[in-house]
């Protein structure tokens, strides 16, 4: 599937703050990573809602949604997001990036979270987890 | 002997010392100051603004800290204060610091999370709890609701039978950097400004132990600018309050006195003192030269400093002990009041009561054990500290043009301006997507990150989690609250608020102190002034 991708259209990758978390600086660099490796990213901005986030999703026919969460809000609202994208049959891979605890890693993995990417994540790994997300 | 160094003298013998020895460790006796004037508490203050240094008043150690409820902040104040933190400064959840109440959609997951929940007098009672506010300073780190959170402090303490005119703090109710860097903002730029010079004018006029605004770099700095942006940056958002206060006919030799500053300490040592030194020259010349005050304290940049979170790394957290007593240091060196040493497990998640308290501990060793509180400003004369403090300044002189030609001679209407245009943020994003790819090259090297990364494995720290009965417990006393206030009073007094937004010429303090007595809720008062004020909804840009 990810070659099918590559030949017809770049990596399409809808990036955005999910609820009151303003930090933007991570989201911001990853927005620029993924550019620079040639993927098409639409970066919604802060203060978005799951329903936004759909939106957003469908519209622009993305293959990955990414979210940044750096205020420990991530057991709450990465359920939330993913129940938001099954309730519109939407099967896109859910990347979640920010200051998320080991111990909270296998949570968000088994409820469906494709992948996680700390603080300090060096580039190449950045755009290798989006392609993997999208392939698998 | 020169005249500067006489008038030093004469101001140095009038401060009262600590009981300590002035001596190294090994028992050298050491001068107050080496070099030459201007000397510190001398115009314009770039070797620091008190003739005695830190011989006379060590900085104010400070440590930042809320979460959960209000309860359990209290207790962690407690504990501060009981090894020795010396203020309080309180830390708010995310819908507090956003204007909403804890039962609202917004609120789901953040309750309590990245600091303590206030959404009526209730809590602040609750938050100050047994602790004497007359005999505290209390920092509080909030912005676009920061009127209601100040209006509810000063009822808190009168309720106590503290007077308003005896609480000392500041409140940070920066707004200007929360277009640029923080992103924590609620009404549009311009009615933002009128609150802000409303608080500006009754803390004058009431609370004169207190500071209304605390004009900060530091986010500026952790949402990626260098060093000389956050100085230019943050400075600039001070001449835009002075304008701001100036136009409404308010005396900058009384209000300047009661500016203060937050600034970012970040990892390279030598750039941070040059930023500090610079700071306190910029901001003495303008006030006196630009804005005509006559009075030098109201010429003086006091400031507060926070280690960098941003340089806190995930990787080896222990490593960042050494990093924040380096940050720390840097600090002490630039002559700041009051310091927040960060704890080396904030990269992984807010921070545990041990690693808090070897955040305090490192200060303490600084302070104590190092010999930096013999000599005020011991690094000034230094060729490259002198060059580098010059170095700053330069870099935001040119900010400071750019600024100023923007907005047509006024620096007000340049920030304004260059919040609408995007230049802020686009400075702030460029700068750190350019450390970023260094980092990532490998050729700006951090240790246990990109380099030295043996060992990680073994990371292994202990998490303080915030259990999700906080939201819970905080909605349910939010619905008892509502159940048994005056609610027809609560609506009198909202549309007050409301009536205030709509005149220019009302300050709007008083109206709110008075919503906040009868328990009205944070997000309702904010709905009051939305009403007039509408919302700032930010551009996307990447």
């Amino acid at each position: 599937m990810a070659d099918t991708f590559n030949e017809t259209r770049p990596i399409r990758v809808v990036l955005a703050k999910l609820g009151l978390d303003g930090h933007d600086r991570g989201i911001k660099i990853v927005a620029r990573i993924l550019r620079d490796a040639g993927m098409e990213v639409i970066y919604l901005g802060l203060r978005q809602t799951t329903a936004s986030i759909v939106a957003a999703a469908e519209e622009e026919d993305a293959d990955a949604v990414g979210l940044s969460m750096h205020n420990a809000g991530h057991l709450a609202l990465a359920p939330k997001m993913l129940a938001a994208l099954r309730d519109a049959d939407l099967d896109v891979p859910l990347i979640i990036g920010g200051i998320i605890p080991d111990v909270d890693i296998p949570v968000l993995t088994d409820a469906g979270v494709a992948a996680i990417l700390g603080p300090g994540a060096p580039a190449e790994q950045v755009v290798a987890t989006v392609r993997n997300a999208v392939a698998r | 002997m020169t005249d500067a160094r006489e008038l030093w003298q004469e101001q140095f013998e009038a401060a009262t010392p600590r009981p300590i020895p002035f001596e190294t460790m090994s028992g050298v006796p050491v001068d107050p100051v080496y070099g030459d004037g201007p000397f510190p508490g001398q115009y314009p203050f770039t070797r620091g603004l008190h003739p005695a240094g830190y011989r006379s008043r060590l900085w104010t150690m400070r440590m930042f800290a809320g979460f959960g409820t209000a309860e359990d902040t209290n207790a962690r104040f407690r504990e501060l204060l009981r090894h020795g933190g010396t203020g309080l400064s309180t830390a708010f959840d995310m819908p507090t610091l956003m204007g909403y109440d804890s039962d609202s959609e917004w609120a789901l997951g953040e309750v309590g999370r990245a600091g303590v929940a206030v959404d009526t007098l209730a809590d602040m009672e609750d938050l100050y709890a047994g602790i004497d506010l007359s005999a505290v300073s209390t920092s509080m780190t909030i912005n676009g609701p920061a009127a209601i959170l100040l209006a509810m402090y000063v009822a808190v303490a009168e309720k106590n039978g503290v007077s308003r005119s005896d609480l000392a703090g500041t409140i940070q109710n920066d707004i200007l950097k929360e277009y640029q860097a923080q992103k924590e903002y609620i009404f549009p730029p311009r009615p933002s400004m009128r609150i802000i010079t409303d608080m500006i004018r009754f803390t004058s006029a009431e609370m004169p132990r207190w500071h209304p605004v605390s004009i900060s770099g530091y986010h500026i700095r952790e949402a990626g600018s260098t060093a000389a942006q956050e100085l230019a940056f943050t400075l600039a958002n001070g001449f835009a309050y002075v304008e701001a206060a100036l136009a409404q006919g308010q005396d900058v030799n009384q209000f300047g006195r009661r500016l203060s500053f937050f600034f970012n300490s970040h990892s390279d040592f030598f750039e941070e003192i040059g930023k500090f030194r610079a700071a306190r020259r910029i901001w003495a010349r303008w006030m006196k030269e630009r804005y005509g005050a006559t009075d030098e304290r109201a010429m003086m940049c006091r400031f507060h400093t926070q280690t960098a979170g941003v340089s806190l790394t995930a990787q080896q957290p222990e490593n960042n002990i050494a990093r924040v007593a380096l940050q720390a240091m840097a600090a002490a060196l630039g002559g700041t009041q009051s310091l927040h040493t960060d704890s080396y497990d904030e990269a992984l998640a807010l921070p545990t009561e041990k690693a808090a308290r070897i955040a305090l501990r490192t200060q303490q060793i600084i302070a104590h054990e190092s010999g930096v509180d013999l000599v005020a400003d011991p690094l000034g004369g230094a060729p490259y500290v002198e060059w580098m403090t010059d170095e700053m300044e330069r870099q935001a002189e040119l900010v400071f043009a750019h600024l100023d030609q923007l907005g047509n001679g006024s620096l007000l209407e340049g920030v304004y301006a260059g919040i609408e245009n995007g230049y802020f943020v686009g400075e702030i994003a460029d700068a750190a997507y350019r450390l970023e790819r260094h980092i990532n090259a490998g050729d700006r090297i951090i240790v246990g990150v990109n380099a030295y990364t043996e060992g990680s494995e073994d990371d292994e720290a202990h998490l303080l989690r915030i259990e999700s009965e906080t939201e819970d417990y905080q909605r349910k006393r939010l619905e008892s609250i509502r159940h048994d206030r005056d609610n027809d009073l609560v609506t009198r007094r909202l549309a007050a608020v409301t009536a205030a937004a709509e005149d220019p010429t009302v300050n709007l303090m008083p109206p709110i102190i008075d919503a906040v007595r009868a328990y009205a809720s944070e997000e309702e008062i904010v709905n009051a002034m939305k009403a007039v004020f509408g919302v700032y909804v930010e551009k996307a840009i990447v």
